[in-house]
């Protein structure tokens, strides 16, 4: 029986719901704490952080923990709404509604446009940071020391070499990579791996490694001269439907856990409340702000 | 307080000849309502009206008349109980409504209170939920022992107490949005959880007693708070939020 039970209780679903969202509230406190990076850290900073974020293996394993608590917590949203619905095949003529938040009995209706928000954000920015081959690499215009400016790749710290030249065509150059092979004999042929490599293809020795310049995608996202401002108030339009889930979500999640009682639930409703509001604030605040920097 | 006075209004009620027939909702005018009336006695004189003119009259479900059967029950203008809070339709008094008003009554909707006639709904399922676990086993052999030879803190007696006065009218899962009777069976979980005498059977309690709730098709509980709002008997969230953890406990023991 309680085996059964906790698979397709409605108390367990509840259980889910609630589990899930917290986690994912914690991944907003995480992922905001990376974005202000954007407004109140170099463009540099924000790099390596990018980088980290995308490389760290415990950073993976919560990243693919965030993905599946967004799919469940979905899923199962999806299934409470569809059950819900079914208990009430006939509904009402008249219905006043002045019992309940209108956050509270439209959390569906906010959820769907997260999932919408979180679906086209992955397009803009995870697909294109993981898989985008025309993704920008960190560049730096310097003097070759000859009172020519050339564009060099910046290398990372860990780097064997601090800078790569690029050609007068933005590109690795072939010349420079024929050279090298010619010059040593063939033993270092090199060749570009994942994207910000520079790989000696004998030995597998990485000779340079450049990073990919999220804060240019971004900035350049919402400056778009025809797009931007649509994006911006898109991205803030989805923060509102964030706060308002947030606002009935997180006190609620704690409901459904049964953690309650007379000293702590009003110290986590006005948490919950306050971070339904600061949250959301912060994160609309940074393309309102990239969008009008100038 | 103003004297009371006749008022006319506008009904439109919910008829249903029978389970398997579809209902509509029909326009009633009464005229000559007095707001000193309840609003039962309001629907007697329209049914009086209506037997004049040789119509079907409106049931409705109603016992006691005090507010404490749990039998009337009523939708009106969109609320559970109508205009006003802490009280049941029976305590709902005509000088809520003004003169030329447009009254909607209409049974609770939900897939496990089918319509029987009208504004009659079949309530059984809760008779089913409280079978399931809603008790606790006394020995009746003759040797009953007083239930306060065994002390209680007042604390949890008093909750209990809170908890006992659900009075399972079914307000609650007609004014959900989601048709969910979990403050019904948070408060009659709690009742007995509270209490060293409802312990012993609390596991196979909760369990059975969701069980027969899902199993009856209620809907599942957003914490949207509004059963809190429309319960005629004020039973706090409070309780849902203990059936999650007597859930809880008992689904991992």
């Amino acid at each position: 029986m309680a085996k059964s039970a906790l698979l397709k209780s409605s108390i367990v679903k509840k259980y889910w719901m609630a589990l899930t969202g917290l986690f994912l509230c914690l991944f907003l406190a995480g992922h905001l704490a990376g974005n202000l990076q954007l407004i109140f850290g170099t463009s540099q900073q924000f790099n390596e952080y990018a980088l980290f974020m995308t490389t760290n293996p415990a950073v993976k394993l919560l990243s693919y923990l965030t993905y599946i608590s967004i799919l469940f917590h979905a899923i199962d949203g999806i299934m409470l709404t569809i059950q819900n619905k079914k208990a009430r095949p006939v509904g009402y003529a008249k219905t006043d509604g002045s019992s309940s938040s209108l956050a509270s009995r439209n959390m569906a209706v906010l959820g769907t446009v997260i999932m919408v928000f979180i679906a086209t954000h992955m397009v803009n920015f995870w697909a294109k940071m993981h898989f985008d081959k025309n993704m920008p690499l960190v560049q730096k215009e310097m003097d070759n020391g000859m009172g020519q400016k050339q564009i060099q790749l910046v290398g990372t710290k860990d780097s064997q070499m601090p800078y790569m030249q690029l050609d007068q065509s933005g590109k690795l150059s072939k010349e420079f990579f024929e050279t090298i092979k010619m010059q040593t004999q063939g033993q270092y042929d090199l060749e570009v791996q994942d994207m910000t490599k520079i790989v000696n293809k004998k030995t597998g020795e990485v000779i340079f490694e450049g990073y990919k310049d999220l804060y240019k995608l971004t900035v350049d996202f919402f400056k778009d001269a025809k797009y931007g401002l649509f994006f911006t108030i898109g991205y803030v339009l989805a923060m509102l439907a964030l706060a308002f889930h947030l606002w009935h979500g997180f006190q609620s999640a704690f409901q459904s856990l049964g953690a309650t009682s007379s000293k702590l639930t009003p110290a986590i409703k006005f948490f919950g409340r306050a971070f339904a509001i600061i949250v959301p604030l912060l994160f609309a605040i940074i393309p309102i702000f990239l969008h009008f920097k100038k | 307080m103003s004297a009371a006075k006749n008022i006319n209004i506008n009904l439109k009620i919910w008829r249903q000849k029978n389970a398997n027939s579809k209902g509509s909702i029909e326009t009633y005018k009464l005229d000559n309502v007095s707001t000193a009336s309840s609003f039962l006695e309001m629907l007697d004189q329209l049914n009086e009206q209506l037997i004049n003119e040789r119509k079907e009259p409106v049931a409705f479900d109603h016992d006691c008349r005090e507010g404490i059967c749990g039998s009337c029950s009523l939708y009106i203008n969109g609320r559970a109980h109508g205009p006003d809070t802490g009280i049941t339709t029976c305590q709902l008094h005509m000088r809520m409504f003004n003169d030329g008003d447009t009254i909607y009554i209409e049974p609770w909707r939900s897939k496990a209170f089918p319509v029987i006639k009208d504004l009659v709904v079949d309530r059984t399922a809760f008779d089913r939920i409280q079978q399931a676990g809603g008790f606790v086993s006394v020995n009746t052999s003759g040797n009953t022992i007083d239930a306060n030879s065994i002390p209680v803190p007042k604390v949890d007696a008093d909750k209990a107490f809170e908890a006992a006065a659900c009075i399972g009218c079914g307000a609650c899962v007609a004014t959900c949005k989601n048709g969910s009777a979990m403050l019904f069976v948070g408060a009659k979980v709690s009742q007995y959880a509270l209490l060293p005498q409802g312990k012993v059977e609390a596991t196979q309690r909760v369990l059975n007693m969701v069980r027969q709730m899902d199993e009856e098709g209620f809907g599942n509980c957003t914490n949207t708070g509004a059963c809190e709002i429309e319960c005629p008997k004020g039973i706090s969230l409070e309780n849902i939020a203990r059936m999650n953890r007597e859930f809880l406990k008992a689904s991992v023991k």
